[in-house]
C-alpha cells in the first residue's frame, strides 16, 4: 500500500469520532442531494409527461392569411390605408403527403403525424356537448400522442366511422362501446359515428371534448377533403423541440409551434424549480466542503509534531500534501457510500408511503445509477477540495518548528 | 583518517528580520564514524539550534555543513530531504513516535517512507529492529500502551532500522527516570558501537556527558570546550560486554 494512503487511513482510524461524525455529515448532504434530485427530476418527468402526453412536440399549421392593401404608394406620393385583419378561414395544407414524406426522413424526428381538426358537436337525445373533432391516420398518430395506453375499453378506430371517445365524454352521454354518436361540424356536416374505444389521457379537458375519428371521416366533416389542419411531430429529445420547429419551418414553409411556446409558462416554472434545487444542493456541498476542511484544519494541528517527524525521517511536502488530500478523498467516499444508501432509502421510502387513492406514488422519484454516481462524484471532489487547504498547510509546516512545537 | 559523518565549519545562525538575533557563532564541529559525542550547555547556548542545523531541519544563516563529505547547504527542499531520509536517524526527547501506529508499524515507517510503499515484507524488519531493542513481543503494541521507556527504545529502533550513519538525540533520556534513562543510553552506546553509528546526543546530564568519547559545550553560540569524556573507556568497555537488551527487559 502507498506510504501516503497508509498514513491517511491510519490518521482516520484513529480520529475514528471524528472521521465518524464527519463522514455522517457527508452522508447527510450526498442524502440530500440524491432525494432531492430525485424529488424534483421525478415530479418533473411526470409534469413533463402528463403535459406531452396529450400534445406534440412541435406542430405544422398553414400559416395564417396576410391582409394585402389594394393601394401600394407610388413615387413620393404618400398612400393612406387603413388594413383590416381578415377572420381566418380554415384552410388547410393541401399537399401533405409530400410534407410528411420530407419530414419523415428529416433529422431529429421521430414520428409525424398529419391530423385533421376542429370544431363540433356531439347530440345524443335532447344533450348537445361542444367537442374537438379529430381526424387521424390511426398508427402515425399513436406514434406521436400514444393513445392505445390509454384506453379503458375498446381499441383504436381503424377505418370508417368509428370514434374513440374520452372518458369523462362518455360517462356525460353515458356512451359505451358500440353506442351511436351524432357529430354535427362547425360547418354543419353530421356524420353518425360508432363509439370503439374510450380513452383516459389523464387531463380532464382532453377526457371531455376529445373525439378521436379516422382521417377521412374527419377530413369529410371538417370539409377539408384532401387536406389536414396541422402535422403534428414527435423528436426524440422534446427539450429540442425549439431548434427542430425552426428546421422544419425552413425546409416546409409552414408556420411551426413547438410545446416549449405552448408552454412558456410551465418551462419557467420547472426552471425555478430546477434552480431552487441546484441553489439548495450548492449550499448543502459549500457546508459539506467547510465541514471537512474544519475537521482537517484541527487534524492538521493535532498532528503538528507527527508531520514534522515524517518530515523529519524524510517525507516529502507533497507526500505530506498528499496524506490530508487522501484523508479529504477518503472521508468523501465512506460519506458518498452512507450518503447514497441514505438517499436511495428516503426516496424509496417516500415513494412507497405516499401514494394515491390508486395506489400509485403520489410523487414519482427518479432514482437512477448516473444521479447517484454523480452525487458520490460531487461529494469525492468536495472531499479533495476541501482537503487542499489543510493539506497546503501540512506541507508547508516547517518540521524543526513543527518538532519543537508542544 | 576516514571521513567524517559529519563537518561544519564557521557554521553562523541568525533569527529574526528586524531585530537579528545570532545564536550560533561560528561553530566549527566534525564527528567521525561511529563516534559518541555529548552536546552540552546551558539553556539557550544554542545546542537545539545546532542539532536541527546538524539534522537537516534548518539552514545557516553562514557557514558549511558536510554530511558524509557532501555540502548541503547549497541543496533544495527535497534533495535536503532525501540526505535526511538515507543518511540521519533522529531520537527525540518526547520519542515523537505516531500514535495512529503500532510499535512495529512506527518502526518500518521511515524504509516505508523511502519506499514509498508500506509493504508486508518491511514487518520482519520492523519485528528484528524491535528485537535488537528487546521488544519483539510487544510489536503490535498500540504506542499509547507502552511505558516512556518502551516508548523511547522504539523510537531508537525506528531511527536505526535504516541503518543511518549518524544518529541524533535531542535528550533522548530527559523525560525518564534514572533507572529507565540509564538502560536507553547503554542501548544507544552499544547500537553505536555495534553498528558503528555516530551519535550526537544533546544531555542536560552531566554524568551522562562524561560516558561519552567527547564533550562538545556549547556557550553563548560558541564551542566553550571540547574534551574526551572521563568514563568514555569504562563505558565503552561495558558497552562491548553488555548483554543483548532483551535479555533485560
Amino acid at each position: 500500500m502507498p506510504t501516503a494512503l497508509f498514513m491517511a487511513l491510519q490518521f482516520i482510524r484513529e480520529g475514528r469520532t471524528q472521521s465518524g461524525l464527519i463522514s455522517a455529515a457527508v452522508g447527510m448532504g450526498v442524502a440530500v442531494i440524491v432525494f432531492l434530485s430525485a424529488l424534483i427530476s421525478g415530479l418533473q418527468e411526470d409534469l413533463l409527461a402528463k403535459t406531452l402526453g396529450t400534445q406534440a412536440h412541435v406542430t405544422l399549421r398553414r400559416p395564417e392569411e396576410q391582409p394585402r392593401p389594394l393601394w401600394a404608394s407610388v413615387g413620393s406620393a404618400t398612400t393612406l390605408t387603413r388594413t383590416e385583419q381578415t377572420a381566418q378561414r380554415q384552410r388547410g395544407i393541401t399537399g401533405w403527403q409530400q410534407t410528411i414524406a420530407s419530414i419523415d426522413r428529416a433529422d431529429g424526428v421521430e414520428a409525424v403525424s398529419p391530423i385533421v381538426s376542429g370544431a363540433a358537436f356531439v347530440l345524443r337525445g335532447s344533450v348537445s356537448k361542444s367537442v374537438n373533432l379529430i381526424g387521424v391516420q390511426p398508427e402515425r398518430y399513436a406514434s406521436v400522442i400514444d393513445v392505445p395506453s390509454r384506453l379503458l375499453q375498446g381499441r383504436m378506430v381503424q377505418g370508417g366511422t368509428e370514434a374513440a371517445i374520452g372518458v369523462t365524454l362518455a360517462e356525460d352521454l353515458g356512451l359505451e362501446l358500440g353506442s351511436k354518436l351524432r357529430v354535427q361540424a362547425a360547418g354543419g356536416r353530421a356524420e353518425l359515428l360508432t363509439v370503439v374505444g374510450v380513452f383516459d389521457m389523464g387531463n380532464k379537458d382532453v377526457n371531455r371534448r376529445w373525439v378521436l375519428t379516422p382521417l377521412r371521416a374527419g377530413q369529410t366533416l371538417l370539409d377539408q377533403v384532401g387536406a389536414v389542419s396541422q402535422i403534428d411531430i414527435r423528436i426524440p429529445d422534446p427539450f429540442a423541440a425549439n431548434t427542430v420547429a425552426v428546421m422544419l419551418a425552413g425546409r416546409t414553409g409552414l408556420e411551426t409551434e413547438s410545446w416549449m411556446q405552448t408552454n412558456a409558462q410551465l418551462l419557467t416554472a420547472l426552471r425555478s424549480q430546477s434552480s431552487s434545487s441546484t441553489m439548495i444542493q450548492v449550499f448543502v456541498i459549500l457546508s459539506v466542503t467547510i465541514g471537512i476542511a474544519s475537521v482537517l484544519v484541527v487534524s492538521v494541528v493535532q498532528k503538528r509534531r507527527q508531520i514534522g517527524i515524517l518530515r523529519a525521517m524524510g517525507s516529502s511536502r507533497a507526500e505530506i500534501a498528499k496524506i490530508f488530500v487522501l484523508q479529504g478523498a477518503l472521508l468523501g467516499i465512506l460519506g458518498s457510500v452512507i450518503g447514497v444508501g441514505l438517499g436511495a432509502g428516503m426516496a424509496t421510502v417516500f415513494t412507497r408511503a405516499a401514494l394515491d387513492p390508486q395506489g400509485q406514488p403520489l410523487i414519482p422519484m427518479s432514482l437512477d445509477a448516473e444521479l447517484m454516481l454523480t452525487a458520490s462524484l460531487v461529494a469525492i471532489a468536495t472531499g479533495l477540495v476541501a482537503a487542499a487547504l489543510p493539506a497546503l498547510r501540512a506541507a508547508r509546516l516547517d518540521p524543526a518548528d513543527a518538532i519543537r512545537h508542544e | 583518517m576516514s571521513e567524517p559523518v559529519i563537518d561544519l565549519t564557521g557554521v553562523i545562525k541568525e533569527f529574526g528580520k528586524d531585530v537579528v538575533t545570532r545564536v550560533l557563532h561560528g561553530v566549527d564541529m566534525r564527528v567521525d564514524p561511529g563516534e559518541f559525542v555529548a552536546l552540552v550547555g546551558p539553556s539557550g547556548s544554542g545546542k537545539s539550534t545546532l542539532l536541527n542545523i546538524l539534522g537537516l531541519l534548518d539552514r545557516p544563516t553562514e557557514g558549511s555543513v558536510r554530511v558524509m563529505g557532501r555540502e548541503t547547504t547549497e541543496l533544495d527542499e527535497a534533495e535536503r530531504t532525501a540526505v535526511r531520509g538515507d543518511a540521519l536517524g533522529f531520537v527525540f526527547q518526547f520519542h515523537h513516535l505516531i500514535s495512529a501506529l503500532s510499535a512495529v508499524q512506527n518502526v518500518i515507517l521511515p524504509l516505508g517512507i523511502a519506499r514509498g510503499r508500506m509493504q508486508a515484507s518491511l514487518r520482519e524488519r520492523g519485528v528484528k529492529g524491535l528485537d535488537e531493542v528487546g521488544l519483539a513481543d510487544r510489536a503490535d503494541e498500540r504506542i499509547t500502551r507502552l511505558s516512556g521507556g518502551q516508548q523511547q527504545r522504539v523510537a531508537i529502533a525506528r531511527a536505526l532500522v535504516k541503518r543511518p550513519p549518524l544518529l541524533l538525540a535531542d535528550e533522548p533520556t530527559g523525560n525518564l527516570d534514572t533507572e529507565t534513562a540509564d538502560d536507553v543510553f547503554r542501548l544507544l552506546r552499544r547500537k553505536s558501537r555495534e553498528q558503528n553509528i555516530a551519535c550526537v546526543l544533546v544531555t542536560h546530564d552531566p554524568g551522562l556527558a562524561e560516558r561519552c568519547d567527547r564533550i562538545i559545550r556549547l556557550v553563548d553560540g560558541r564551542v566553550a570546550d571540547v574534551r574526551p569524556g572521563q568514563r568514555a573507556a569504562a563505558e565503552r568497555a561495558e558497552a562491548d560486554r553488555d548483554p543483548p537488551a532483551d535479555e533485560r527487559s
